[in-house]
């Protein structure tokens, strides 16, 4: 019993921490220097691995439903397969969890080897707010930035997917686009995208509040990162249940 | 204990524990504008609790800690801010910012908390950082530091916002003796030319006999001596005078 205690007493912690993040984005001062500097460590540098992933991805993906779709006599419609597959889930599922990944565990060691070195104590004793100037500048950062980097995993997986599929058929670009976005609504393109902003804030939020809040020294610069990625990794896959509920339920035609 | 100049630091009955271990208890002292207060005792008695008591990075579990006329313990983060200016802290590892180069840990308070044009802000970095001998080094991070050089460069930020009281956890520890003397110059010219009040955590019982005007020492979370260091060294608690006298 005392482990459900200890989730109940973090869950609790976690969500007045992240409820402290909502509320301190709306008061001055606003730290624009370093929300840039962290779209610039969240955004710029995780584009290269996002795009490589979802060009990787895409092109797999492609080869698989083909195998499938030829059994069918159902080939042309593997670049709408594609993008509503793209669009709709993997793209912003992935990139969230490739975030997760890369910057969920970079955010948790980085503030968490700052508690321990003591920086954090440092920057309160200089009158600066640590929580407004190192927590919610970084989960504002992956707010704005997981919907952008989901949009290039998007393109980035039809170009993989169109690569692959143009060296089995030789189709041409434009009829390839033109299948594609064929069965493709905005719905089914802006509802998804933008609830990765969700998914950005839990990567933030959660990874912010495992390193900012350890207290376990150098171990817990290590316990940080680990916990950051499982922690959101897990809340994107069920926030993202949820999510896809709510889309349903408020824009039915999306539900293909 | 009496102390002539007006009282900048006072402790009432401060307790604080973690867990089932109690670091301070009951401790009472007071310090007067531009003293140097050492505080000695073996490691993990309290000495760097309290001073995060007095920077008001920890709140003690039952007493007062006044700062300058001023009860910290409960006070709102808007005052708190408005009191730790009056304070500077040079930590135990420096703790300097990583992302940050030297110059721009300097610049980072003054630019937040005063209103200095940038020129302004460009002359007061370069002078503090020539005080302690890093004129040269503004443009490095803290990993290219040396160990005696990264406690200089925290000395010069805890002092680039010219503070009334200085608060340095071990600033002489893990350097060679000659480094050492040169961070207790520092901090004694900063005593003698702006009469910055210092209150010093170190186990350097030579710096500390150098520096302080009054010793305290502590020992299993209770003040045993507060005194000069000829009082505290003819004193009558044993561990105060074997500290003091070895």
């Amino acid at each position: 019993m005392r482990w459900l205690s200890r989730l109940f007493e973090y869950v609790g912690e976690a969500g007045v921490f992240s409820l402290r993040v909502l509320i301190d984005w709306l008061k001055p001062p606003f730290e624009f220097v370093q929300l840039s500097r962290q779209l610039a460590e969240v955004g710029n540098k995780s584009l290269a691995l996002v795009v490589v992933s979802g060009f990787a991805l895409g092109a797999v993906m492609t080869l698989h439903t083909r195998n499938t779709l030829v059994t069918f006599g159902a080939t042309a419609m593997i670049p709408a397969v594609q993008a509503v597959s793209f669009f709709v889930e993997i793209g912003p599922l992935v990139a969230g969890l490739l975030l997760a990944g890369r910057v969920g565990s970079g955010i948790g060691a980085v503030l968490a080897n700052m508690r321990a070195s003591e920086q954090i104590d440092a920057i309160e004793s200089l009158s600066i707010d640590s929580f407004k100037f190192l927590v919610v500048p970084r989960v504002l950062a992956c707010v704005i930035a997981l919907p952008f980097l989901t949009l290039f995993m998007d393109f980035s997986g039809l170009l993989g997917g169109f690569l692959s599929e143009e060296l089995s058929s030789h189709i041409a670009p434009a009829l390839y686009l033109n299948r594609a976005f064929d069965y493709l609504q905005w719905s089914n393109f802006i509802a998804p995208t933008l609830k990765t902003t969700v998914f950005g804030f839990i990567i933030g939020s959660v990874s912010s509040y495992f390193g900012y809040t350890t207290d376990k020294g150098a171990q817990g610069v290590g316990e940080a990162a680990t916990n950051s990625v499982v922690v959101s990794s897990l809340l994107i896959i069920v926030a993202d249940v949820l999510l896809i509920k709510c889309i349903f339920f408020l824009f039915p035609e999306t539900a293909i | 204990m009496t102390v002539n100049q007006s009282v900048v630091v006072e402790f009432k009955g401060v307790m604080k524990a973690f867990g089932a271990k109690r670091v301070l208890n009951n401790v009472s002292f007071q310090i007067g504008q531009g003293q140097a207060l050492c505080l000695l005792g073996r490691s993990g008695t309290g000495k760097s609790v309290t001073l995060k008591l007095i920077m008001a990075l920890m709140r003690p579990d039952s007493g007062e800690v006044w700062v300058d006329q001023d009860n910290v313990v409960g006070m709102g983060e808007q005052r708190l801010s408005f009191m730790r200016k009056k304070l500077g802290y040079l930590f135990q590892d420096a703790a300097l910012f990583d992302s940050l180069t030297l110059y721009e840990n300097l610049a980072l308070p003054l630019s937040r908390l005063t209103k200095k044009s940038g020129d302004e802000i460009d002359d007061v970095v370069r002078r503090v950082l020539t005080d302690v001998g890093l004129g040269a080094d503004g443009a490095k991070y803290p990993a290219a530091l040396s160990g005696g050089m990264k406690k200089r460069a925290g000395l010069a930020r805890a002092l680039v916002l010219e503070p009334k009281i200085l608060l340095a956890d071990e600033p002489s520890s893990g350097l060679d003796r000659i480094t050492a003397a040169e961070i207790d110059e520092l901090l004694l010219r900063r005593k003698a030319e702006h009469g910055t009040t210092l209150i010093i955590v170190t186990h350097d019982v030579h710096g500390a006999r150098k520096t302080a005007d009054r010793v305290a020492v502590l020992d299993k979370g209770n003040l045993v001596a507060f005194g000069s260091v000829e009082e505290v060294s003819q004193g009558e608690n044993e561990v105060a005078r074997k500290l003091i006298t070895e």
